[in-house]
């Protein structure tokens, strides 16, 4: 290996002002398979959409098969031999193999079709992946693990030189990542080079060469894969090393308390699709509970099974004094819980509503005589809770798009809060808001669980969860790994669950 | 925290004066007011009471298509159904009073139920969108493309597309008929305005139409019963095009099923863009919506009563339709 195929160097982007990569770099030698990982927002799409078109860069330097280029679209990187490939399959079932494989690039002969030619050049193409079928017939009629061969196929053509991967398991079950770890080989053996984009620590040591580590839009760490520990890349990633940060006292205090209280939340062997596989956790009345996990984890899958906006597949959830199995958002409203969504835009704020009518959407109902909304009472509500949380607006009537990301969350939080839940699910709920608002924020849920309330938090910042929690649970794809209490709180513990893995840990806690 | 300073009302911040704000939100009524005072100056008996009442007839059935319409689109949704749900009204109404199903032992009877059949029967098609939109989760334009096609098919069956001529004074009074001069499809409209009004300004129900249109997920999460609310917004327009359906039919002394509503979920459409409600939801006027029929009725009359011919005052129809539409995207961004 001479020079390596693409070398990506000194790479800055902006957006609106904002750095999203600072003098990032990659580079994938010749028939390698390179893992590229970081948390959300580290960079690793924006690095990849540079590469393939999407954005243009604002400085720095591309080499690719050595020669400078910088791709003004998507199509341009492709017809240069740079293909992506998507997590779902996007076949036609009725139609042939071969048209799937050559739809957009059709054979001409004498202004028509050339059969036989496509047909020859689908079996060649597949015959690269070890697929021996007959190409003339319809796609459907063949298994997922072929079809999912020939969208592969189809998106790799016999040009492309890198292939990228981003999260291409993500919706795949163990067959069939089984089937595209096989492709990946293949390519490899074509002398093909594929960047890999994972979660999964697990996957990427079974298929990967080497890794790239990025932390806030640099790039932290480059190494053989066999060089580092998983502790390591999730060290790396978190920005953290191996030091026991001393967890609050006082959380390690409400630890101690409130053991032999009943649980408010138990939730046994949830499992919903591919993300929340086997997830066990409780949440008592007046305790802090963090979820901790890397990303795609299944937090928020799991926070949403539980309020009922996705349905659970087995498993139980039971809350204290409900019966019965929550399906809708309503339902679990009714019975008490409230469910602080981690996007805030998507489902969180109803942009065009002011303040107060965002504030009260959830306790509308309840302000209502035969249909017709209180006005007075709602006003009354409203003015308590702007004032107790310090939500900053020009006044109830305001619209809530014009506030700053802090408040928004304010005015989300205090939507529950009005409610009076027994217990509220806060998913990332100080993403996105300026350090003060955060700290606020954090006290005012210590306070709220103080008298009385039940809280599952889910958070990406580890000193966060740490801080406030006073039990913490960490998911590994999908699963509960560890259940740690008290003293055994601390990162070294957390990002250790986060690489490993300790069910035999975790089991024991749960049955003891 | 720049974002703490009030953006109140822009007009009262600066002194340079906002005139796309500003026409955005009053635009419709200027637009108004300028077509009247236009036609006081132009047009030969524009102030007589007949030409209220002609204007006023004229209008109606849009008027209260589009209350329902304004209704749908609130929730971000559209109901191209509305014409063959009139039709479909129209078409049973005429069945009823003339005894065709089941003969009428007392006129009255059976003038009632003329009345109260057909509308239900359209509000029940109207839920049926709601249903195939929430249950089978078919965008709104598709779903209700449906009751487009086949509506008008059922209301041709029903009559073997004969056309249905009937003189009925007391059905027809829905659309002939007159309380204190004002004829009372002109009353009927203004309480529906103003009861729909009331509904999204003030009640549950409306607000949480409202929050629907203006982020959907955030409504489900927040408690909201959106299949229900859905269903019921539909119902309502089903409902609407059905009183719709009965007026014209009584104002023609017949029924068409070819014709009835033919074209109307585009009028109602455009009235409601004309008005100001916000086509992709969250945002919606009632009040709006009836200026926006206004004009476009006026607009038509206007060039009518001037010697231009009607396919002309199409394209004038049109180009109020983009420049409304234009003036909303302003206030967006």
């Amino acid at each position: 290996m001479s020079t390596p195929l693409l070398s990506m160097r000194g790479i800055d982007k902006r957006f609106a002002g904002v750095p999203a990569l600072l003098a990032a770099s990659l580079e994938v030698g010749r028939g390698e398979v390179h893992a590229l990982i970081g948390q959300n927002g580290a960079g690793k799409s924006t690095l990849i959409k540079i590469l393939t078109g999407y954005y243009t860069r604002d400085a720095g330097e591309i080499l690719f098969d050595g020669a400078p280029v910088s791709f003004a679209t998507p199509a341009a990187a492709q017809a240069a031999g740079i293909s992506t490939i998507y997590q779902e399959i996007n076949l036609v079932p009725y139609r042939s193999v071969t048209e799937n494989i050559c739809l957009g690039r059709e054979s001409r002969r004498f202004g028509l079709l050339d059969w036989r030619a496509m047909h020859r050049e689908a079996e060649t193409l597949l015959a690269r992946f070890n697929v021996h079928v007959d190409v003339r017939r319809p796609v459907m009629t063949y298994s997922t693990a072929v079809q999912q061969m020939v969208a592969i196929a189809r998106a790799i053509g016999f040009k492309a030189k890198l292939v990228i991967m981003d999260e291409p398991t993500s919706s795949l079950d163990e067959q069939e990542v089984g089937v595209l770890f096989d492709v990946i080989r293949q390519l490899k053996a074509a002398g093909v080079s594929v960047i890999f984009v994972s979660h999964k620590l697990d996957e990427l040591y079974v298929v990967c060469d080497a890794v790239t580590i990025m932390r806030d839009g640099r790039t932290v760490r480059v190494a053989p894969m066999s060089e580092v520990s998983k502790l390591d890349l999730v060290t790396t990633m978190l920005g953290r090393r191996l030091e026991a940060t001393e967890h609050r006292t006082a959380a390690a205090a409400a630890s101690g308390r409130g053991d032999q209280d009943g649980a408010l939340l138990r939730v046994r062997d949830l499992a919903a699709g591919r993300k929340v596989r086997e997830v066990s956790l409780d949440v008592r009345p007046g305790e802090i509970v963090g979820l901790a996990g890397l990303l795609g984890s299944g937090r928020t899958e799991t926070a949403r099974v539980i309020f009922g906006a996705d349905q659970g597949e087995s498993g139980t959830v039971a809350l204290s004094g409900s019966s019965g199995t929550i399906k809708e958002p309503a339902e679990a409203i009714r019975s008490g819980m409230g469910f602080l969504s981690e996007d805030r835009k998507l489902e969180g704020i109803v942009p065009a509503m002011s303040v107060r009518e965002n504030l009260t959407l959830a306790l509308m109902p309840h302000l209502a005589r035969r249909g017709i909304v209180d006005e007075a009472r709602s006003r009354e509500i409203v003015d308590r809770f702007i004032q107790r949380l310090g939500i900053k607006c020009a006044g109830p009537e305001q619209r809530i798009r014009e506030l700053s990301g802090g408040n928004q969350q304010k005015v989300l939080l205090a939507r529950w809060l009005c409610m009076n839940p027994r217990l509220l699910i806060l998913d990332e709920p100080t993403r996105g808001i300026d350090v003060g608002a955060k700290a606020e924020i954090l006290n005012l849920v210590r306070e709220l669980a103080d008298q009385g309330l039940g809280v599952l938090m889910i958070s990406s910042e580890l000193e966060e969860v740490i801080e406030a929690a006073s039990r913490i649970f960490v998911l590994r794809d999908g699963r509960t790994v560890a259940d740690l209490q008290g003293d055994a709180i601390g990162e070294p513990a957390i990002m250790a669950a986060m690489a490993h893995g300790h069910r035999e840990r975790a089991e024991e806690a749960m049955n003891g | 925290m720049a974002e703490i300073a009030a953006p109140a009302r822009p007009a009262s911040r600066s002194l340079r004066f906002d005139w796309k704000r500003f026409l955005s939100r009053y635009g419709a009524l200027v637009a108004l007011v300028l077509l009247i005072l236009f036609n006081l100056a132009v047009t030969p008996n524009f102030a007589t009471w007949q030409t209220l009442n002609v204007n006023l007839t004229q209008v109606c059935a849009i008027v209260i298509v589009g209350v329902g319409m304004t209704l749908v689109i609130a929730t971000g949704g559209i109901d191209l159904s509305v014409g063959s749900l009139m039709a479909i009204a129209g078409a049973l109404a005429p069945l009823i009073f003339m005894g065709r199903i089941v003969s009428m032992p007392h006129l009255y009877a059976g003038v009632a139920l003329a009345f109260v059949i057909p509308v239900l029967v359209a509000g029940a098609f109207g839920w049926f969108n709601g249903w195939l939109i929430t249950r089978l989760r078919i965008q709104p334009i598709i779903a209700t493309l449906v009751l487009f096609i086949a509506g008008r098919g059922i209301a041709q069956v029903m009559t073997n597309g004969n056309l249905q001529v009937f003189k009925v004074e007391e059905f027809q009074y829905i659309g002939l008929g007159r309380l204190f001069a004002v004829p009372f499809q002109a009353v009927l409209m203004g309480v529906i305005v103003i009861g729909a009004a009331w509904t999204l300004r003030r009640t549950v129900f409306g607000r949480q139409i409202l929050a629907i249109g203006g982020n959907e997920r955030a409504a489900r999460l927040s408690g909201v019963p959106v299949v229900s609310v859905k269903r019921r917004v539909y119902a309502i327009s089903g409902l609407l095009s059905g009183i719709a359906g009965l007026i014209v039919i009584a104002r023609n002394s017949a029924s068409d099923a070819n014709l009835v509503g033919l074209g109307m979920e585009l009028d109602a459409i455009a009235a409601v863009a004309v008005g100001g409600t916000l086509l992709t939801g969250g945002r919606a006027t009632i009040v709006g919506t009836l200026l926006g029929a206004l004009i476009i009725q006026l607009v038509r009359y206007t060039l009518l009563a001037n010697g231009v011919p009607d396919a002309a005052a199409l394209v004038v129809k049109a180009a109020i339709i983009v420049l409304a539409v234009w003036l909303q995207r302003q206030n967006l961004s």
